[in-house]
């Protein structure tokens, strides 16, 4: 009995030894294996030469040696392992990669179908250059829609969520398409730019696949949405090397590409690569570090101090800011940047962890955009009966108004924690809470702004 | 006897390579056979001798081979490539000059050692 007792507790000793070498980057699963034969075989002798079970493992493990200089060891004779590669998955055990190729195949399935869904309006004569309007206006529901699916697929939704998750496409495609928006006009062009704002909160709920409801699953579509954006850029400038080179080579011998870029390859790629991005996310997301959190480090201080000097001119100059056009746009754009520094640095924080002087950094970078904001909109609150309420001006100050209470009160939250008086996870529920009040606006701008002003 | 790490690294290779000249073996009995040559002298962390297996392997101076042992586990064997002789083969040339210098010059240091016949760095203070 007491054998047995000691065989389960050695079995247990090596699993858990097992387990730190599997935690080494630079060890792989066969180098564990082939060292855990090593130590099996050296228990054995020890426990021959009359050592007790737990004492041969003790002498043996001692013996295999400090596993963090073993690890150094390995990592400078297999130095690629310590950079993950990209597409080649593991080779680790046959399922897994089974199932990933199942969704390579999905992916790329579906970004074809994309680019075909594309080229559709244009069998019916809906040309590029003359309807842009109507690419414009329908742009998200021509990949939107299938990344929803695809999530849907993946995530196998039950069949109450899938059911409804096609409503507001076909409610947003019923309503941009029957609205008399005038081409060209204002209506139009808020509708291009916030109808995917409002629509990607359903992608989002079919990427959370049954945990929106939890912090969780919301913290995790926004860690996936940075890093949708970061890889999208990257594609994006992949494909314009690519077609800067076709376009050179096709150059020599004289044929011009540029219809075909126009009408195929820019359409088409674009689209398509917004699913095949979302599923290098999802394909790497434990593979390779993730980059938004990385960037934000590296950001957040420049940013902060960048609006900290634009403080203390206006401060010294005594200049007031010099209210055009775009001044609210552009600092909406501000708010939203300030705000993506803070949700990536928050989506990769360690709630338990305690404030650091970078928590610091991100306090002031908040505060001093939340001022910059502030001077902004008291002077063009001034001004606004002058330059009247347009539909831009208002879709913008309404915006404006949404991140600056967002912000205002993440800053509480923030400071709170600094002090000691509230937990990080208050900061990053108030964060995922808010994400469907961006989407409300954006549906309101949608649905209600064309109507009340009368469409132009 | 501490043997220094840059000595243990040189030495790996052609005590491995030769180890393996003798017959496929793995890693636990390779060490065997390095603690049964040296008489205990050489003392290698056991671990250590992997990363040298597997940079062997990558040189192609041995193959390696999954096979299940007579213990039912999964043990990797490895064998020496004819390209792992040749490198044997110049390692020991190597070693032998570096051998005969050494022994010349010991011979005509008189130097008493701790023990005779034990090499031992007797000039330096402590050692």
């Amino acid at each position: 009995m007491t054998a047995a007792g000691h065989a389960v507790s050695l079995e247990e000793q090596i699993e858990l030894w097992r387990s730190y070498l599997r935690r080494r980057q630079a060890i792989h699963s066969v180098d564990a294996a082939e060292l855990e034969d090593h130590l099996r075989e050296q228990i054995a002798v020890l426990a021959a030469a009359g050592l007790a079970a737990d004492e041969a493992f003790l002498v043996a493990v001692k013996r295999i040696g400090d596993l963090d200089a073993l690890s150094r060891e390995f990592a400078r004779e297999h130095s690629e392992r310590l950079w993950k590669q990209l597409v080649v998955p593991s080779a680790e055990t046959g399922e897994p990669q089974a199932a990933a190729r199942r969704d390579a195949i999905a992916a790329f399935c579906l970004a074809t179908l994309a680019a075909v869904i594309i080229k559709v309006p244009a069998l019916f004569g809906t040309d590029f250059g003359a309807d842009a309007g109507f690419y414009a206006r329908n742009l998200s529901l021509f990949v939107l829609p299938l990344l929803t699916g695809y999530f849907a697929w993946k995530r196998r939704l039950d069949a109450d969520t899938v059911r409804w998750l096609p409503v507001p496409f076909v409610a947003a495609a019923v309503l941009v398409n029957a609205y008399p928006l005038a081409p060209g006009g204002y209506s139009e062009a808020l509708t291009a730019l916030h109808l995917p704002i409002a629509l990607w909160l359903v992608v989002g709920v079919a990427y959370a696949g049954g945990r929106w409801s939890e912090v969780g699953g919301r913290m995790d579509f926004i860690r996936f949405s940075g890093e949708l954006f970061i890889y999208y850029v990257l594609i994006a400038l992949g494909g314009g090397v690519l077609t800067g080179f076709m376009a050179m080579i096709f150059q020599s011998i004289g044929i011009d590409i540029e219809p075909f870029f126009e009408e195929w390859l820019l359409p088409c790629g674009a689209v398509g690569a917004v699913v095949i991005a979302s599923w290098l996310v999802e394909a790497k997301q434990s593979v390779i570090e993730n980059m938004a959190p990385v960037l934000t480090r590296l950001f957040s201080p420049l940013f902060a101090a960048v609006l900290l000097t634009f403080l203390g001119a206006l401060l010294l100059t005594g200049r007031g800011i010099d209210i055009e056009r775009n001044v609210l746009i552009a600092f909406d754009l501000l708010l939203v940047v300030v705000l993506g520094l803070l949700l990536y640095s928050i989506s990769a924080r360690d709630p338990r962890s305690p404030p650091g002087v970078f928590d610091l950094v991100q306090v002031v970078l908040v505060a001093s955009a939340l001022l910059a904001d502030a001077v902004a909109l008291s002077a063009i609150a001034a001004r606004i009966t002058e330059f009247g309420f347009s539909p831009n001006r208002v879709a913008a100050l309404g915006e404006n108004v949404i991140l600056l209470v967002n912000l205002a009160w993440s800053a509480v939250l923030y400071v709170r924690f600094l002090r000691g008086r509230g937990s990080f996870t208050s900061l990053e529920r108030w964060q995922t809470d808010y994400l469907p009040v961006y989407a409300a606006w954006a549906a309101i701008v949608v649905i209600v702004f064309p109507p009340v002003f009368g469409y132009v | 006897m501490v043997i220094n790490k840059d000595l243990m690294a040189a030495s790996s290779t052609p005590i491995v390579l030769a180890i393996l000249a003798e017959g496929d073996s793995y890693g636990y009995a390779i060490l065997k056979r390095v603690r049964e040559l040296s008489g205990g002298r050489l003392e290698w962390t056991d671990g250590m001798l992997y990363p040298v297996l597997h940079r062997l392997e990558r040189l192609g101076h041995v193959e390696a081979r999954w096979e299940v042992g007579d213990s039912g586990r999964r043990r990797k064997y490895y064998r020496i490539t004819p390209r792992g002789r040749a490198q044997l083969a110049d390692e020991r040339r190597q070693w032998q000059a570096v051998d005969a210098t050494l022994r010349g010059i010991w011979q005509a240091l008189v130097v008493p050692g701790p023990a005779a016949g034990r090499v031992s760095a007797a000039p330096l203070p402590g050692g």
